[in-house]
């Protein structure tokens, strides 16, 4: 199932991209209350929007970003129905992607 | 303790009286109203469905930061598609609701006289699954949550509507919920009364109290302490335990009862659910 | 009425997410990506020697044209939404440090084609701290800084 949920709204010339992604971020510094154990380091380490061949952002996180983490940014020079795609990677080397539309 | 004690005992907002005195649900829910119109007068009736975020600014900007892409979205579409998952049967959750479950969480819990006992969305949800031979879901979080958040979520902008019949079992288990509301306990002998009624809008410690009007439209609820979403029965547990009670298990006799009558006090708010709060 | 919007709004972006799809791995290769990681920056334990890492410098000019938005008392440590703009012209990065958390850079925003002065996210601050926002452009650092108190720890507790 997909990890991201995203939206992209034009106004004017920006459009502003909205994310919502499932994703533990964990620290690695909280402890399992049943085990007693560190729950291991589990965090997104980069996020990155594309549109067509263009980069158009990338973010780089920590672990100190929340858990299910948000992220919004603007950018020009989309029209409306271009797909924009967005992806992650985290430190154990998952990854997923999402794509939309501009609307 | 004391100090909170002092504080309600000066407003004179410790109110016995509907304890003492057998009034109809009706005159119950007429009085709690009339009590947080006085408390709070610039509050609109409606606006109650937020929780605090009606009674503080500083904490309603960071809500509304969360509500624009809130965590309990992906809730919902995990909720949606269990909804719409069928059973080994080939049957799915929609034969075991009015209207097919859509847009109908106002309506809960309701008292079903035939078994005489409280029916919440949860229960109904188990009860749909063990009469299609299916093993029933663990009750505070996870899948139950996520079903009862897409069954909120469908229910939004619906009114409340909790009925308590005049007959003796319904009348019992309302009192019976209402008495959990105002009956202290835990060694900090503080009831729900103390915290969400007498102390709404006050802090206790870091936290600001709300108020019991509007409590249960938003559930079940993201809570960024638990990091993820609950039903109503595991925020009562976190609640007996703040006030070092032992806590009821989920969908108990007594925390449905408790529901039954802190859902009609919410009787004509809208629905607002699935929440996220802090 | 906020509520009644919500259903609108998210009705329609439910509708939507039946169009975004899941891709599979494979599409940004493990190795690519983390060797473009800025390790050292993200465990530093202080700012300076954060931005050194990331930036190869810690000289900040205190700037005007960056705005941060972020509650004065976090309700929950845990989740602390901050927005970040600037009118600065062609920033290249923006950058989110909580400068008493035990590792500060929290987040690191690179500007790519038409991107806008314009960041938007949660973090975690595990107690009482300036949130310092920091946008390269033009070779130089500017920053600007806000507090934010945490009364409850925001790891979990």
């Amino acid at each position: 199932m997909a990890s991201i949920k995203i939206r992209a709204k034009m106004s004017g010339d920006v459009t502003t991209v909205k994310a919502l992604i499932k994703h533990p971020m964990d620290t690695g510094l909280v402890k399992d209350k049943k085990t007693g154990k560190a729950i291991p380091a589990h965090f997104i380490q980069e996020v990155t929007c594309e549109h067509g061949s263009n980069k158009v952002m990338t973010a780089m996180w920590g672990a100190a970003v929340s858990k299910n983490p948000y992220l919004s940014f603007k950018f020009a020079g989309a029209k409306a129905g271009d797909t924009i795609k967005l992806s992650w990677v985290d430190n154990k080397g998952e990854s997923d992607s999402a794509e939309t539309q501009v609307s | 303790m004391k100090k909170l004690l002092t504080i309600a005992a000066t407003l004179g907002l410790i109110s016995t009286a509907s304890v003492a005195v057998q009034a109809s649900p009706q005159e119950d829910l007429k009085e709690f109203r009339a009590y947080f119109a006085e408390r709070f007068p610039d509050v609109p009736f409606k606006e109650y469905v937020n929780g605090v975020y009606a009674i503080d600014q500083a904490s309603r900007e960071q809500w509304e930061a969360i509500e624009e892409f809130p965590p309990y979205e992906l809730n919902i579409d995990n909720g949606k598609t269990a909804f719409n998952t069928p059973f080994k049967n080939g049957k799915t959750y929609a034969s075991c609701f009015r209207n097919d479950g859509d847009g109908i969480k106002q309506d809960y819990p309701y008292y079903d006289s035939a078994t005489g006992k409280v029916v919440t969305v949860e229960s109904a949800i188990n009860d749909c699954r063990s009469k299609n031979g299916e093993e029933p879901l663990k009750w505070q979080k996870g899948e139950i949550a996520d079903i009862s958040a897409y069954m909120a979520y469908t229910s939004r902008g619906n009114k409340t509507n909790v009925v308590v019949p005049g007959d003796e079992g319904a009348t019992a288990a309302y009192t019976r919920g209402k008495n959990h509301f105002y009956a202290k306990r835990g060694q900090l002998n503080m009831s729900c009364a103390d915290c969400h009624r007498s102390n709404a809008g006050n802090r206790i410690r870091a936290d600001l109290l709300s108020p019991a009007l509007g409590h249960t439209t938003h559930f079940p609820v993201y809570r960024s302490k638990w990091g993820g979403l609950g039903t109503l029965h595991r925020r009562y547990g976190g609640c007996n335990k703040q006030v070092r009670a032992k806590p009821f298990k989920p969908q108990s006799d007594e925390y449905q009862a408790l529901e039954y009558f802190h859902t009609y006090m919410s009787n004509g708010l809208v629905m607002n659910g699935p929440g996220a709060r802090k | 009425m906020i509520d009644m919007k919500r259903r609108t709004f998210l009705k329609g972006s439910v509708a939507a997410g039946a169009v975004s799809a899941a891709m599979g791995a494979g599409l940004l290769t493990p190795r690519m990506v983390l060797a473009a990681w800025p390790t050292a920056a993200f465990e530093a334990k202080t700012v300076d020697s954060a931005l050194d890492a990331l930036m190869g410098s810690h000289q900040l000019e205190g700037s005007d044209k960056i705005s941060i938005r972020a509650p004065d008392i976090a309700e929950n440590g845990a989740v602390v939404p901050v927005s970040v703009e600037t009118s600065i012209a062609n920033p290249e990065s923006i950058s989110i440090i909580a400068e008493k958390n035990a590792s500060p850079m929290t987040a690191s925003f690179v500007m790519g084609t038409g991107a806008q002065g314009y960041v938007s996210t949660r973090i975690k601050m595990g107690k009482t701290s300036s949130v310092i926002a920091v946008v390269k452009a033009d070779g130089k650092l500017y920053s600007t800084g806000k507090e934010v108190k945490v009364t409850i720890g925001g790891c979990g507790g």
